[in-house]
């Protein structure tokens, strides 16, 4: 995402066959917004003619890259458009976007009161100030945070990391280290049992794309400059790769910290890879931990970011592997959350009739839980529907104690 | 055989002729323009659509120099929704130095065009496509200008003063009748009738073709046609005109115009048989792209959209030096004093931005003709349409728009675009709660159902390429591919005779087709692939066309 170096120029290569906008989710069911294709090429000519031409119905993507996807001409229209965002929106703090893009440091405030804030953020009188002041929709539900971050528990694991033979280095995210760090642990569980030790990056901040997403681009390049050394360090004393179980913070670092920073630090962001990508090529190897039948009926939703990154058949890949499992690939719907965009006010009803369909479809499969790599997809699907979603390394993580 | 009267005849529906009707029907005289195509279908539009400063003519025609300055004040006050004050640099590359910029200051002083000097840092940051090799740069008031538009708004206003608009019309003949010119013998091209109009006085505005008018009085002309060859880029490249600082040469102007920039030109000479006839060759692309990268080195990794070329009426005064040297200043001919001939008045030579002084200068010879003492109003007189929200020039406060529909709420893509073209007549075609009219029919250009309706409705616009110089539709990167045929659906509703709308859409696909064939590889390749196989194979656009025209559409095809 070329945020801070010269207009992308890839839209002189648009040939205005609209797959984009057919593809697009959100022109599916908000009449005002005019699709990617008028938001990101078309706009783009006129917003260079003069920022007068501007259609500020653009902030209605949500930049699920699903139009990239459907590009037949390699326009980065999502990135156009993000770009534009920026570029002419108004240069105003707002303490909403601040609040759901610090991912980090909100995670950081709560420690050691993880119980109030949920207890607080789940109350109607917090959901309704919410709503009321910082147009957060009362509907929508928090992730819970955890009593313990995965830091800290990891502490306890350190020291046995080093007797495997191999090394890798996970970036947890803010998800896994303040909300889900049942998740990181599974992925040590997995990668342990593969022979494979776990390191953590000396420290590490927010990916950025909730910055991006909210107009805070110098933080997020401040956060890729960041990560990007951390990363670098990690390489250097001995990990074979940095493997992320968040395939938005996957995207980011791996194909969009390039585009901010330039090519120089190519070597490193190589090296990042999405964890079912990194599994799936181990398994082909042989390298495969030992599980018994799961006896499981699962739908598998593909989130949109990683359907971008090519991530998806990897995925179903490791899926194949566990033993017993009736595995179900629902159809390709964006589940409408889009990280910190469902919960705005303003989009609230647009990013539930996105979803609708898949959880139409979910509620109809009778499955025993619905598998997806993306955690606000997760946070999605189960306020939506009835059914809890599990990542595919903690249904790998069942598949072995399963076993033993 | 059909009759008309009037007092005043005007050959031509180009800049000139649309400014010499403007100025006759302000002057309170009853006036029919005839043409023989469409408005500015000529040369008109196929220039540059640069607002000159005059700085161009600084150092060689300081006549030419002066008048376009003057000029230049004159639009940016009464066309300001045809017109964008940009401003303009000379830069001056390693290989120009600085000595023509010296001169080239002196040349602006003389003539009263404002010129400040750059250092090469301030100029990158004030326009950043401009070549950073650049040694020098001089800023003058320079501009874009949209010659269709300024056309239809001239056409509007002398239409709301009276006058008569005969587009796909001919003039076939003068009627000269006791050693006087007494009216226009006329053929209407839709349906053959052949028709005379009466009137008093008859102006040959015909540019590029005044000969052939002077021809049916037995009068003759000694015209040099100079042939310029332009490109035009996908997007708008540059905020600035950016011109080379050196003696005029090829390929030495990029302008952003609307929503593209165009770089040109080159000058050939082209004989008389060769008018119909252009197309632009390789060598002169090749040419155009060398030259123009030196001001904008972007140009060589950007998108090309088509080609085309014009004419320039020059009239050969001497027969020494290349058409560069001749004068671009007017000629004004009353041929009853040079011919013996009254009643006939020709004028020529020029330019676009000379146009509204060409036909005040030849409405003074008609107006003596026809003893009418009305003073000229046009240099103070805004168009149809040219009041916007903000005079020109004054600094917007901050998001606030110079392109909008006051209390909209329709997105400024849709309200902004019909206002930049309409100016303040955007109103009479889009109603805020219109939905089935302010339904976007061309994306590219963003042209609303509205504005095609207004354009067919109110500014005579008859076919799809009258449509395209309204109102942009088709001019975008697609060319036509997704809007050609929306477009000609419009057109059919608002017609009875299908069959010439086929013909209309037939022509308007050639016609863009034409243009892409010079630049056909990279991207607009692509997009004419895709566009052959939408319109033909998926919506089999040729076989639609009536028996005898579709042989012509598969030839242009089969060269693909």
């Amino acid at each position: 995402m070329n945020l801070l170096v010269a207009t992308d120029r890839s839209f002189d290569s648009c040939l205005k066959c609209t797959a984009c906008s057919s593809s697009c989710p959100v022109a599916a069911v908000l009449p005002d917004f005019p699709g990617p294709k008028q938001c990101g090429p078309d706009g783009e000519r006129l917003r260079l003619k003069s920022r007068d031409f501007l259609d500020v119905a653009l902030k209605y993507c949500t930049g699920c890259k699903r139009c990239e996807v459907a590009c037949p001409s390699d326009v980065q229209i999502s990135d156009i458009i993000a770009q534009a965002k920026v570029k002419y929106g108004e240069d105003k703090f707002r303490l909403r976007e601040f609040l759901l893009s610090h991912t980090d440091l909100m995670g950081a405030l709560t420690r050691g009161s993880a119980d109030l804030v949920n207890k607080l953020t789940g109350t109607s009188v917090v959901k309704f100030a919410m709503d009321k002041t910082l147009g957060i929709d009362r509907r929508r539900q928090f992730p819970a945070y955890a009593r313990q971050s995965f830091r800290s528990w990891y502490k306890q694991v350190e020291e046995k990391q080093h007797i495997y033979a191999r090394q890798i280095s996970y970036f947890h995210g803010c998800y896994v280290n303040f909300n889900a760090p049942e998740l990181g642990q599974d992925l040590v569980t997995v990668l342990n049992a593969m022979d494979i030790g776990v390191k953590l990056l000396a420290k590490e901040k927010c990916c950025g794309v909730p910055l991006v997403a909210n107009g805070f681009h110098k933080k997020a390049r401040s956060h890729a400059e960041f990560n990007t050394r951390a990363c670098h360090t990690a390489l250097k004393q001995g990990s074979e790769c940095i493997v992320s179980t968040s395939s938005s913070c996957a995207h980011m670092l791996r194909e969009d910290y390039p585009a901010m920073l330039g090519q120089s630090e190519q070597q490193v962001h190589e090296h990042i890879i999405f964890i079912t990508r990194f599994l799936s090529h181990e398994f082909q190897l042989g390298n495969k931990p030992e599980m018994k039948p799961v006896r499981l009926k699962v739908g598998y939703h593909s989130p949109c970011h990683l359907i971008r990154s090519r991530g998806v058949l990897h995925t179903l890949n490791i899926l194949r592997e566990i033993p017993g499992l009736e595995l179900h690939q629902l159809d390709s719907n964006c589940c409408g959350i889009a990280g910190t965009y469902g919960f705005k006010k303003e989009n609230y009803t647009t990013s539930q009739e996105i979803g609708q369909p898949l959880f139409d479809q979910i509620e109809a499969g009778e499955f025993d839980y619905i598998v997806t790599d993306c955690e606000t997809c997760k946070m999605q699907i189960e306020m939506s529907t009835s059914l809890q979603v599990l990542h595919p390394v903690t249904l790998l993580a069942m598949g072995m104690s399963r076993g033993k | 055989m059909r009759r008309m009267e009037a007092d005043v005849v005007v050959i031509g529906g180009g800049a000139t002729g649309a400014s010499v009707f403007r100025d006759c029907s302000l002057r309170g005289m009853q006036a029919i323009l005839v043409e023989r195509g469409d408005i500015a279908s000529g040369t008109t539009g196929r220039n540059h659509g640069l607002l000159h400063s005059g700085a161009r003519y600084a150092v060689t025609d300081s006549h030419s120099a002066r008048e376009c300055i003057s000029e230049n004040k004159i639009l940016k006050q009464i066309a300001g929704h045809c017109v964008e004050a940009t401003d303009g640099l000379f830069i001056s590359l390693p290989e120009d130095g600085l000595d023509f910029q010296q001169q080239f200051m002196q040349g602006c002083a003389d003539a009263g065009i404002h010129a400040q000097e750059l250092s090469p840092k301030q100029a990158l940051q004030l326009e950043p496509a401009v070549n950073p090799a650049l040694i020098g740069a001089v800023r003058i008031p320079d501009g874009t200008i949209d010659p269709f538009r300024l056309t239809s708004a001239t056409i509007l206003d002398a239409r709301e003063h009276g006058g008569a608009l005969l587009n796909y019309n001919r003039a076939e003949g003068l009627l000269i009748e006791q050693g006087r010119v007494q009216g226009v013998r006329c053929r209407d091209l839709r349906n053959g009738e052949q028709f005379e109009i009466r009137c008093q006085a008859v102006v040959n505005a015909s540019g590029a073709w005044c000969h052939e008018i002077m021809e049916y009085a037995d009068l003759s002309v000694d015209m040099y046609h100079s042939r310029g060859a332009l490109l035009i880029m996908g997007h708008r490249m540059n905020g600035m005109v950016i011109n080379r600082c050196r003696k005029p040469g090829d390929a030495d102007i990029l302008v952003p115009g609307d929503t593209v920039s165009v770089i040109g030109t080159t000058s050939t000479h082209v004989g008389r048989d060769e008018l119909e006839t252009l197309e632009v060759t390789a060598d002169e692309v090749k040419t155009l792209l060398q030259e123009g990268s030196k001001l904008a080195p972007s140009m060589l990794d950007a998108r090309i959209l088509r080609a085309y070329c014009g004419v320039r009426p020059l009239v050969a005064e001497s027969s020494s030096g290349g058409d560069r040297s001749i004068s671009r200043g007017l000629v004004a001919i009353d041929h009853g004093e040079q011919d013996g001939l009254p009643g006939l008045v020709t004028i020529t030579g020029g330019k676009l931005m000379t146009c509204r002084l060409m036909a005040e200068v030849a409405t003074d010879k008609v107006a003596r003709l026809l003893n009418i003492s009305v003073p000229c109003e046009t240099a103070s007189r805004p168009l149809p349409g040219a009041h916007l929200p903000e005079p020109i020039g004054r600094k917007m406060r901050q998001g606030q728009s110079r392109y909008r529909l006051p209390d909209s709420s329709l997105p400024n893509s849709i309200a902004g675009s019909a206002v930049y073209r309409h100016g303040d007549r955007a109103r009479s075609f889009m109603q805020e709660d219109d939905h089935h009219n302010n339904a976007v029919v061309c994306e590219c250009e963003v042209v609303t159902r509205g504005e095609i309706l207004y354009a067919i409705e109110t500014l005579n616009a008859r076919s799809m390429s009258d449509l395209r110089r309204r109102t942009r539709v088709g001019m975008g990167p697609c060319q036509g591919e997704m809007c050609a045929c929306r477009v000609a659906g419009l057109l059919a509703s608002q017609q009875e005779n299908g069959d010439e709308v086929l013909g209309s859409l037939q022509d308007f696909v050639n016609e863009r087709w034409k243009g892409i064939r010079p630049v056909l590889w990279g991207d607009a390749l692509r997009e004419s692939e895709f566009s052959y196989w939408v319109q033909e194979s998926l919506l089999g656009l040729s076989s639609l066309q009536p028996e005898g025209k579709a042989e012509d559409n598969r030839d242009l095809y089969h060269e693909l």
